[in-house]
């Protein structure tokens, strides 16, 4: 019971990392907290409920599908509501709680109302461990892509100049634009990749939860909790918050109830905020 | 025309007017009808203390959630203790109250990003408390059977003499908001969100002036959550959700937050196209998010700026074509 807690805990935490990461990404450079983030997840998800499990296109090019069609979203969403909207972050925010209501119309209008929907695992089968850990082959298999994902990730920031203007444009707006840095160009690279794990993040959970228009509200929560206990702006933080904040999830999940897991975790956030606003990871973002 | 009215008055006579239409009008409604009317003077008085905690520039996102704290006290304390609606009525506002003041001391650490979280997830963890313990709360159901106001022997049930009811207590509060915000404690409220620092510097504490802002809002807010379900009955954590928040935001932003009448113009203009889009509730959410987009980027100012917007547009016409 203990180690499948940890397992599943682990392999939650892969999720909350990817939904996490488009957040700070999108805060880190354009100041702009995305409400609608949780959204982008849940039309990856729908991608997977519509393309794959409705029409029977194979689970894997659907994945891909899914990345390409957050991606292409999250691009709209930058060039028509936050680059209008630079340097006014309630206004960012305000249009992005006006995205989050089309989108779960979208969501409602292609799927239709009635209860939530179900996408059959593409990859069957279950590996027994130590013959009492049960992990499925699917939640195997995504937590591997995670793991591949946020490498190609990692490397992405640290070790190409695209990752470089990033990080620098997170850190100092001005002075990166100084440096002749294209800040649109980064902006646009930033809420590409966020989206695309989005996107990612979505498709990957598709067979493994319940899928209908308001799943983005949990995931939006999650990501906010990861994002503030790990440091706002801080990918790193945002990553092994992910990883403390799965594990307590799932343990209060398993040995008490999902709400109160939930509850405990906004406390514990609103407690980061008072104690250090900077969370594990983060520094001192810039006024 | 304009001439025989004396300036002094007119805002009198409005008023006069306003309130012989709005007697008069239930009485020719249909039922489904003058329940939105009730609705929609009890969100005045949402969107008008909402106006007040952001008065000194921090958008709460907790208002929603302070309307619920209001009203399920009064709902648990006169359905579990038989205490009467006109003594619940007060302290759901003085609960509502309190709780922003406990709150206060953790948030108001915090400022803009953080707050704007901070509040939300504050907000969402009172709401899943209601949802979690059954006992007192009711869970996700809620709590139904809430007993209606008695005063001799006017039956509130009925739509006509609840919506009196509430146009007096919405009318009382709205008018003490009005004057707390063209007080000195208004005043330095817009001096505080406008010039902080300066605020700060001639000796105004700008902790304490926020904390006061958002407790009286909170404590209006509550007053308008006990008005809300003594009416209809229930009270349920999805009535105050994000959801709802979103609206009042909505109904701030697309009225104008710069004058006090701004927000009351945007929940009546929004609250009647609401009631014209009944037909097609699907598509209710991705009309309000396409007009909130569309007001953000194009006319920030609200609808209250808007005859402004023409004026100037108008003149400066007239001034290249002269």
């Amino acid at each position: 019971m203990l180690i499948q807690t940890v397992v599943n805990g682990l392999i939650q935490s892969g999720f909350y990392a990817l939904a996490a990461i488009g957040l700070v990404l999108v805060f880190g450079v354009m100041r702009v907290v995305n409400f609608a983030h949780g959204e982008l997840v849940m039309i990856g998800a729908y991608t997977i409920w519509f393309v794959h499990a409705q029409n029977g296109v194979p689970y894997l090019i659907t994945v891909v599908l899914a990345i390409l069609l957050v991606t292409a979203l999250g691009l709209l969403m930058e060039r028509f509501l936050f680059r209008p909207m630079t340097g006014d972050p309630l206004g960012g925010l305000i249009c992005s709680i006006g995205m989050l209501f089309i989108l779960q119309v979208i969501a409602t209008y292609v799927g239709g109302e009635g209860p939530s929907k179900q996408v059959p695992p593409p990859f069957e089968g279950t590996l027994i461990l130590l013959d009492s850990v049960r992990i499925p082959y699917q939640r195997l298999f995504s937590i591997a892509v995670v793991i591949v994902a946020l490498g190609i990730l990692w490397y992405f920031l640290t070790r190409t100049k695209f990752g470089w203007a990033v990080r620098a444009v997170s850190m100092d707006r001005e002075a990166a634009a100084l440096q002749g840095i294209s800040t649109i160009r980064v902006s646009m690279i930033a809420i590409g990749v966020g989206a695309a794990m989005a996107g990612l993040a979505g498709a990957l959970m598709a067979p493994l939860t319940n899928i209908n228009p308001h799943m983005g509200h949990n995931v939006i929560i999650a990501a906010f909790i990861v994002t503030i206990v790990g440091g706002v702006g801080s990918l790193p933080g945002a990553v092994i918050a992910s990883v403390l904040y799965a594990l307590f999830h799932t343990f209060v999940t398993t040995y008490f109830s999902g709400t109160i897991a939930t509850i405990s975790g906004l406390v514990i956030m609103v407690l980061v905020l008072i104690v250090r606003p900077t969370g594990i990871m983060g520094h001192r973002v810039s006024e | 025309m304009n001439s025989l009215i004396p300036a002094k008055f007119r805002p009198v006579l409005f008023l006069l007017l306003l309130y012989a239409v709005l007697i008069v009008l239930p009485h020719f409604l249909k039922y489904h009808q003058q329940d939105f009317l009730i609705f929609l003077t009890i969100n005045i008085l949402v969107v008008v203390s909402y106006r007040l905690v952001t008065l000194t520039g921090e958008w709460s996102l907790i208002h929603a959630v302070m309307m619920g704290v209001g009203a399920y006290t009064s709902a648990l304390i006169s359905k579990n203790f038989d205490i009467s609606f006109w003594i619940t009525l007060p302290l759901a506002g003085v609960m509502a109250g309190l709780v922003a003041l406990l709150l206060s001391y953790p948030l108001f650490r915090m400022t803009q990003f953080y707050f704007l979280i901070g509040s939300f997830a504050a907000g969402e963890a009172i709401r899943l408390t209601w949802i979690q313990f059954i006992k007192p709360f009711g869970g996700t159901g809620g709590t139904s059977a809430i007993p209606s106001p008695e005063l001799m022997n006017i039956d509130f049930l009925e739509p006509i003499p609840y919506f009196y009811l509430v146009l007096i207590v919405v009318s009382i509060c709205v008018y003490l908001l009005y004057r707390i915000e063209n007080s000195r404690i208004g005043l330095t409220l817009h001096a505080v969100h406008w010039k902080g620092v300066l605020a700060e510097s001639v000796g105004v504490n700008t902790w304490n002036y926020r904390t006061l802002a958002f407790v009286i809002g909170s404590l209006f807010v509550g007053i308008a959550g006990a008005l809300k379900v003594h009416y209809i009955g229930t009270v349920a954590p999805k009535q105050f959700d994000i959801g709802f928040m979103v609206f009042i935001l909505i109904w701030v932003i697309v009225g104008g937050y710069r004058t006090f009448y701004g927000a009351i113009i945007g929940a009546v203009v929004l609250s009647v196209l609401d009631e014209i889009l009944r037909g097609v509730e699907q598509l209710r959410p991705a009309i309000y998010g396409a007009t909130l987009i569309f007001f953000i980027l194009y006319l920030p100012g609200g609808l209250e700026s808007l005859p402004q917007k023409i004026r100037q547009k108008f003149w400066a016409n007239r001034e290249s074509a002269t």
